[in-house]
């Protein structure tokens, strides 16, 4: 008897169960017809044709909320610059549009070379890790208020780990990882991290717009300004304004010259 | 006598550090061969420099105009020539003009009898007028113009003047010993002040600390039969800002970014008035202040009266100079100080302390990250949360950072100070303001 009522136990909670099961079943059915979210089929396109890293260079919280902001037709296709030109590519045939013409990859690069043993330092900073509080005391602890002041803002902010100390104390940006969002240049507070194209050869490691005299004081391998690269090398877009040497990356003639004959030896491969 | 008064939430008490210089009177410090005066010396526009390379100057002749509305007026310390004028850093990290001034002829007041100004026909514009031409700002060490502190509005009513003896940052003394060593002079300046802002209460908050500044402050109020009140307060950091000192006193809140003003109070340092009293009643221009020299590498701590402009080397030099390899020089307290690269910078009229601390004692801790334990928060006496603030100034999200309150921020730095993690949160917030405020 006693075995009886236990096994009819055992089967009502069975019973129950199961029955609980069916109901929850029937019912996650019906809502799944009937309250059912439409999904634009064009954000999850999109979305997937994004590179996923979420660096933000669009100006969106990820690459989710870019897509979804694609989708709805009020924003520019361009704006993902880690995805190039294939993702540009694959977001115009997804919303049918023509794809605009984009130049080459931009990549950055620090335009110093001034660190440990080649830049005058004027005091020992021991405070927070980051340039920009660095910048606010007087611009920096170099005699030089245009470099690099090597505390890594732009390693912090790098999304894709592309940027890495040398040997020298100073930051350098490996061009094949770099994903062209800018955060960098946004964040160093002297600006000496600037665009250059990816196919860059040489680039001018300064970024001092001191005269001759006064940098050559402050730093062994800052531009002096003395216009011998352009001399060398007038095919290769050399220009000097305000004591410093910038590439004009258009010009495509020879480089090689006027980088060799450089008297400071600042500008170097890249 | 009263309970002893403090204000509400926060702060911390650090180790005073006062006694090596607290019982040193104040000695008038060497005149300086040369001297050295930027013309950013308060908060607000620079001063005009209205002198030019060749000049000669008397001494507390006008070199530098007040420029703007929030300026002060900047004074010869010295008789000389002015032999250069200079662009130098500040310790803070403005960039200014400097005066360079050489020491030549002679001293045409100091040490000179004059007759005593009688203000009390003076009405508080005339008074006002006097101050801002004397170029005095507040000497507690924010350097805010004191003309325009004290320039109160016809719908404003003013009904507490609060007097700050608090001197809450650890090592200084040079309130305490000018407390002990002029009270009546001490008396007399809060009497002008009284009259340029109208209050009708006085009171003289003072750290129970200095007991001898206390009571020697009552029984020269008593004998004056005077109606002011010394209020002894607990001894407790940052209870010398003037926001936490009204919370003391007053138990008033100033609203956020507002002023002592709104809630119908001036609050006033002690520096600040005597260089009124001196302003005032012998019409001397501020070109001096006291400035207490300590710290564990200084041979002899002392207090001295340094003309503006001297440098910190000779300062430091006519105290018997270092005694061990010193690890950090401060200008100011401790807690809110900046440290210096170049000992060759002037003494400015926002110096209140030189701190020459040993390599021990400034040794710098490696800071590890965040275990979450809340103290920060608790030490936090403006109700801020410093755990969220640095992580926003962290990923630069500065306008999430302003809505949590950063400016409310004092930079008094009593989170950093109970940081079991050795978290520079201060110095993170000190730059965010600034750049939240570019943004």
């Amino acid at each position: 008897m006693d075995l009886l009522q236990e096994l009819l136990l055992i089967l009502y909670a069975l019973i129950g169960v199961a029955g609980l099961g069916i109901l929850f079943g029937i019912g996650l059915s019906l809502a799944s017809r009937f309250l059912a979210v439409q999904k634009n089929e064009k954000v999850e396109l999109i979305e997937k044709a994004l590179p996923q890293v979420n660096c933000g260079a669009c100006g969106f919280a990820g690459c989710a909320a870019y897509a979804e902001a694609v989708a709805s037709g009020n924003v520019e296709i361009n704006l993902c610059t880690p995805g190039g030109a294939e993702t540009l590519k694959a977001i115009a045939h997804i919303m049918s549009v023509d794809a605009p013409e984009i130049g080459e990859k931009k990549v950055t690069q620090v335009h110093c070379k001034g660190g440990r043993g080649t830049a005058e330092y004027s005091f020992e900073y021991s405070g927070v890790k980051d340039c920009n509080a660095l910048f606010l005391i007087g611009g920096g602890n170099k005699v030089c208020k245009y470099g690099c002041l090597g505390l890594g803002s732009c390693i912090k902010v790098c999304p894709v780990d592309a940027i890495s100390y040398d040997d020298i104390g100073l930051v350098v940006v490996d061009k094949d990882v770099c994903i062209s969002c800018g955060k960098c240049i946004d964040v160093c507070p002297t600006k000496v991290m600037r665009w250059i194209p990816y196919s860059a050869d040489y680039i001018v490691a300064c970024n001092s717009n001191d005269k001759g005299p006064v940098t050559k004081r402050a730093c062994k391998v800052g531009c002096i300004g003395c216009k011998i690269c352009e001399k060398k090398s007038p095919e290769g877009g050399y220009v000097i304004t305000d004591f410093l040497s910038v590439i004009d990356y258009s010009q495509t003639g020879d480089r090689n010259e006027g980088a060799e004959k450089c008297p400071p030896k600042c500008i170097i491969k890249n | 006598m009263n309970a002893i008064k403090t204000f509400p939430k926060g702060g911390v008490h650090p180790h005073g550090n006062k006694a090596a210089s607290s019982s040193q009177p104040i000695k008038n410090a060497h005149i300086p061969q040369q001297a050295i005066i930027p013309m950013s010396q308060h908060i607000g526009k620079p001063a005009e420099c209205v002198v030019a390379i060749g000049d000669a100057v008397k001494e507390g002749m006008l070199i530098g105009k007040a420029s703007g509305f929030v300026s002060a007026n900047i004074h010869s310390p010295i008789p000389g020539t002015v032999k250069d004028i200079i662009e130098m850093y500040l310790p803070q990290g403005i960039k200014t003009w400097a005066i360079v001034l050489e020491f030549q002829g002679e001293f045409e007041r100091s040490g000179k009898l004059f007759e005593k100004r009688d203000w009390k026909g003076y009405s508080a514009e005339e008074l006002n007028s006097i101050v801002a031409e004397m170029g005095v700002v507040g000497l507690g060490g924010a350097t805010f113009p004191s003309h325009v502190k004290y320039a109160v509005k016809p719908e404003q009513k003013i009904d507490s003047l609060l007097i700050n003896g608090v001197e809450c940052e650890p090592f200084l003394t040079a309130d305490h010993r000018l407390m002990l060593e002029k009270p009546e002079e001490l008396l007399e300046g809060i009497k002008i002040i009284q009259k340029m802002v109208k209050a009708e209460h006085v009171y003289i908050g003072i750290e129970v600390n200095k007991p001898d500044a206390i009571s020697l402050l009552q029984q020269k109020i008593n004998d004056a039969n005077l109606k002011f009140e010394v209020v002894p307060l607990k001894v407790r950091y940052p209870q010398g800002d003037e926001k936490m000192l009204l919370k003391a006193v007053l138990n008033r809140e100033v609203p956020s970014g507002g002023l002592p003003l709104d809630i119908g109070a001036v609050v006033s340092n002690v520096g600040t008035v005597y260089a009124i009293y001196e302003a005032v009643v012998w019409e001397k221009p501020l070109t001096e202040r006291i400035v207490t020299v300590t710290g564990s590498a200084v041979v002899r701590p002392s207090n001295l009266k340094v003309r503006i402009g001297t440098k910190i080397s000779e300062v430091i030099e006519e105290c018997g100079g270092f005694k061990t390899p010193p690890g950090k020089i401060v200008l100011g307290g401790p807690m809110m100080g900046f440290s210096i690269a170049d000992v060759d910078m002037p003494v400015t009229k926002g110096v209140s302390g030189i701190l020459v601390l040993s390599k021990k004692d400034s040794h710098i801790y490696q800071n590890d990250p965040c275990i979450r334990c809340g103290r920060c928060l608790k030490a936090c006496p403006w109700n801020l949360m410093p755990t969220v603030l640095l992580k926003e100034i962290e990923s630069q999200n500065y306008k999430a950072a302003l809505e949590l309150g950063l400016m409310d921020c004092k930079e008094c730095g009593c989170c950093t100070y109970v940081c079991p993690s050795c978290i520079p949160l201060v110095q993170t917030f000190k730059y965010g303001k600034i750049l939240a405020r570019k943004k």
